[in-house]
């Protein structure tokens, strides 16, 4: 961890963005996580992509559970609310507060032990809600805070520190979520900014449950020689299958694409994600084919990124429930109780 | 036989009891019962004993008619209603000496149902519905409703209020209404041609249950939600608790609704889970909804370590839990009062949480409210400790009043003025001396965000690893606990004893469904000379007035409903009382309580101090 703060004041020269904001005003308590963590990159993509969007701080709540992932939502956007809840059982948090505000953007910082293993129960009954929050696992196989046991994400095959194999199939989340129903899911990787960064905007502006399991290495218990969550492992076997860009609403699509690279897809807000295939003969809007697509590579051993699904048509939690567009929390008490009138009409049932 | 002179005794006080096979319709003919004579001004108390099971077990219904207004169970049968071969044996067995026995002559009756000291009445009621109506499934349900007018005729049970009562339920449905009231009226006439009616057990028309309904508390909690604003339930369905949240559902359909647009004011979660259901609770309540779960104690064990998280960061919940007999998965349609410890220490560490302790369906409206208040006032776990005797049963309750000025106690919550107002907020600095600090919600300020954790943390709510800074916030929690003392509704005294005789002040103290045992308990002490204070504790922390009323007695009967003595325990760890003082009396059966264990219990006690020996006998 760095022990040095960085000063107060920002350089006036710092670029803003609609809100008059610069990218320091985003920013957390300082990481007290392991110099060169692929998390602190996670969190710093987080920072660029909040800022980018131009979401007033206070919109956002931050969401995790236990683990060296879960400490990250301390690190961004102070002016956030954050909950660091218990190990695994951040989904659950989330659909409460969700519940009771529908106008804020969640975003949930979950590990692949926190999510795969003690939590993935909640994580799985998340997506069948389809509750309305970004979801991102800093997954690296491994528990870095009791010091380097293998998480459920370790491959077959995968060495520890000291040596020991991994003999237990991995539960990959992305090909979980899509079995499960989830309405965005992407994969990427700590150490690619460019495809993380809108991948993020993209997850925030989903209507519904946004995954992204980012690859993020673990500097001290999983970055050596026979890993498969490895920095070297990772840049060696990573294949950007659709990259996504993010286009805010209003905003003329200026990237130019090939003839037939290209399509768009429109979120609720009226701004657009454009992916670009780079395996012509994938389509991020088959489920079935994704599936099989991901599945196939996996065994190959290669880690498929970029946005690997999308379903802007499922309706998510609060629509399904018909809840007011008025949040729950937000609606007078007046509206909420019949009075004595209604009371008397009810005790008639009772007599 | 009952002489002559006992049949005036038995107006309109006597237990009938119905002994049916479940999923054959036989409650909808006992609610019937019950409900006539209830209408007919005469107090009523109802106990559903059915089984874990959806079809094919034995089920009995228990309903005394009792002039007095006695609530709890007398101990005495004096007409069993053996509808189920399967358990004629105990069933006769069970009937008070004297009593009566009416089961279906159908089919020659069987050797087992034979006892000299008791009336044995046969009326075949299944070949009479095979003969009048079609279909084994009508066959099978008016069966029971025949049997209810066979009652009605034996017991004088107005036929008039049972068909209107009908008309009530089969308002739309004409051809039901019609089977039914043929089936209730050649039950009446059957009983009217062949026996000797009405039975010296009769009811009589009175005046005693206006402004009354019959109401069952989960019913009553799941409306004390409703009317405490809480827009966000989750929970995970488990018996006896599952019509709580069912009742909370069925009222806000009817009023949460916007008419025109469709959209709802409540958002039901039917969680994973009892983890997940508590984790969304205190996601609510952290955003600021009024947010509640109900369960019971195997849901409470798996919700123990959100509990812990919701004390420790301050976060208000409300916790149904609807007591089933444990340990383990115990008997689920039984009842006790087994959760007290595990609720008043849920979770690891240093943990306290407030209880509440309704005694029947009225308090449960009004302590949903009351626990809704003081979680949110103390930012904190409130749990409701109600139990399957009081949830699931039918109770004679006042009709519920509401009081238009009430407005809910939402706490120390910042507005957002506040917050702009402020230098720095800071989550845990405690500014009033109460141990109450204020809160944010999100969405409110950027200046009022915070972390929330359940890892330790200083007043500001930052992370620490700092023992003076831990032990400032845990010590703060503690002063906290005391002013909840100060909030939690206060216990009721009533005091029996009249003057003084020379020190020897003797007190009940209980909580919750043993009350209605312990009044009947009272007066018949009272008329054998027994003269006992008595004190219904309603909340946890234990107020001043418990402190005074265990301090002033000095020999104290803890009545409660579990094996251990868990009330006692929690009074003697959490109060100034001297162990040598309590005498528990202990009903664990599964059953809810009568007054015949504590009545024992205090004159066995009595009976060994002998200077009151002589007022007992």
């Amino acid at each position: 961890m760095s022990f040095i703060a960085k000063p107060k004041v920002a350089h006036p020269g710092l670029p803003r963005n609609e809100l008059g904001l610069t990218r320091r005003d985003y920013e957390g308590g300082m990481s007290t996580l392991c110099a060169g963590c692929g998390h602190d990159s996670v969190t710093a993509a987080i920072i660029e992509a909040v800022w980018e969007l131009s979401l007033r701080p206070e919109t956002l709540a931050k969401l995790s559970g236990i683990g060296c992932s879960s400490k990250t939502t301390a690190y961004f956007v102070n002016g956030a609310h954050g909950f660091n809840s218990v190990h695994g059982r951040m989904p659950s948090i989330a659909t409460g507060a969700i519940a009771a505000n529908r106008d804020l953007h969640y975003i949930g910082v979950s590990g692949d032990g926190d999510t795969l293993s003690i939590g993935f129960g909640q994580f799985a009954h998340a997506i069948r809600r389809n509750i309305d929050m970004l979801y991102m696992i800093e997954n690296n196989g491994v528990y870095g805070l009791t010091k380097g046991q293998f998480s459920a994400s370790a491959d077959v095959g995968s060495k520890a520190k000291r040596g020991e194999e991994n003999a237990q199939p991995p539960v990959d989340p992305v090909l979980t979520a899509l079995t499960l129903g989830c309405t965005y899911i992407a994969r990427s990787f700590s150490g690619d900014k460019e495809q993380l960064v809108p991948l993020i905007k993209g997850g925030l502006m989903h209507k519904g449950f946004a995954l992204i399991d980012v690859l993020s290495p673990c500097v001290t218990f999983n970055d050596h020689e026979g890993s498969t969550k490895s920095y070297g492992f990772v840049r060696d076997h990573y294949d950007e299958v659709v990259h996504a860009d993010f286009v805010p609403p209003a905003t003329e699509i200026t990237t130019q694409y090939a003839a037939g690279d290209a399509t768009a897809v429109t979120l609720h807000d009226g701004s657009r994600i454009t992916l670009r295939k780079l395996d012509p003969s994938y389509d991020p809007t088959h489920r079935g084919k994704a599936f099989n697509y991901l599945r196939d590579k996996l065994q190959q051993g290669e880690y498929v990124t970029g946005l690997i699904y999308i379903d802007e048509h499922s309706p998510e939690f609060h629509q399904v429930n018909r809840t007011s567009t008025v949040a729950m929390n937000q609606v007078p008490y007046a509206k909420l109780t019949p009075g004595s009138k209604g009371l008397e009409k009810i005790m008639a049932r009772y007599r | 036989m009952l002489q002559s002179a006992d049949a005036a005794d038995r107006l309109n006080d006597f237990v009938l009891k119905l002994a049916n096979v479940n999923g054959t319709g036989s409650a909808s003919a006992n609610t019937l019962l019950m409900k006539s004579i209830f209408r007919m001004g005469v107090p009523v108390m109802g106990k559903n004993y059915f089984p874990s099971n959806i079809q094919g077990l034995p089920t009995w219904y228990e309903i005394r008619v009792t002039r007095d207004g006695y609530v709890a169970r007398s101990g005495r049968i004096d007409l069993m209603v053996a509808m189920n071969a399967e358990t004629y044996a105990r069933d006769v067995q069970e009937v008070s000496p004297g009593g009566f026995l009416l089961y279906d002559s159908s089919w020659p009756r069987p050797t087992l149902l034979k006892r000299d000291d008791i009336t044995i009445l046969g009326a075949p009621f299944a070949l009479m519905c095979n003969e009048t109506f079609k279909g084994v499934r009508a066959r099978i349900l008016l069966k029971n409703i025949m049997c209810a007018g066979a009652l009605a005729a034996l017991l004088e049970i107005d036929l008039d209020v049972m068909r209107t009562l009908l008309g009530e339920s089969y308002a739309s449905k004409k051809s039901l209404l019609d089977s039914n009231v043929r089936a209730l009226e050649i039950g009446y006439n059957y009983a009217k041609e062949h026996f000797s009616c009405p039975l010296p057990l009769r009811v009589q028309s009175m005046d005693k249950t206006a402004n009354h309904i019959l109401i069952d508390g989960n019913t009553a909690a799941g409306l004390g939600c409703m009317y405490a604003g809480a827009t966000v339930g989750a929970w995970y369905p488990i018996t006896p608790s599952t019509s709580l949240m069912d009742a909370f559902k069925s009222f806000c359909e009817k009023w949460r609704i916007d008419p025109v647009t469709g959209e709802r004011l409540f958002v039901i979660v039917q969680a994973e889970d009892e983890l997940s259901a508590i984790g969304a609770v205190v996601g609510a309540s952290w955003n600021g909804a009024r947010s509640f779960t109900p369960t019971s104690g195997p849901g409470i064990s798996l919700m123990n370590e959100f509990i812990g998280l919701a004390y420790y960061a301050e976060i208000p919940a409300v916790i149904f839990d609807i007591q089933r007999v444990g340990p383990s998965t115990g008997m689920p349609t039984r009842t006790q009062q087994c959760d007290l410890m595990l609720a008043a220490y849920a979770s690891h560490g240093d943990t306290r949480h407030v209880l509440l302790f309704p005694n029947n369906p009225e308090e449960c409206f009004h302590m949903a409210l009351a626990a809704f208040d003081l979680a949110e006032r103390l930012q904190t776990p409130v749990f409701v400790m109600s139990d399957l005797d009081i949830g699931m049963n039918d109770w004679m309750c006042p009709v519920l009043k509401w009081d238009e000025s009430y407005q809910p106690d939402r706490g120390k919550v910042l507005t957002k003025e506040q917050i702009a107002a402020l230098e720095k907020f800071q989550r845990f600095v405690d500014k009033d001396g109460d141990g109450i600090t204020a809160r944010t919600l999100p969405g409110v300020h950027p200046k009022g965000a915070f972390f929330t954790r359940g890892s330790g943390h200083n007043q500001y709510g930052g992370y620490t690893e700092d023992a003076a800074e831990y032990q400032l916030v845990v010590d703060r929690l503690k002063r906290k606990f005391d002013t909840a003392k100060t909030l939690v509704p206060k216990a009721l005294i009533t005091a029996r004893s009249g003057p003084r005789d020379g020190g020897h002040e003797i007190g009940v103290i209980s909580i919750g469904s043993c009350d209605g045992a312990i009044n009947e308990a009272l007066d018949i002490l009272k008329r054998r000379g027994v003269h006992v204070d008595y004190m219904r504790v309603r909340g946890f922390p234990f107020g001043a007035e418990v402190e005074e009323f265990l301090a002033t007695h000095s020999l104290l009967f803890v009545v409660e409903q579990n094996r251990d003595a868990q009330f006692k325990s929690l009074l003697t760890l959490e109060t100034a009382v001297s162990k040598e003082k309590l005498r528990s009396i202990l009903h664990y059966s599964g059953l809810p309580m009568s007054s015949a264990c504590i009545v024992e219990g205090v004159v066995a006690e009595m009976g060994a101090a002998p200077k009151i020996r002589a007022a007992v006998s």
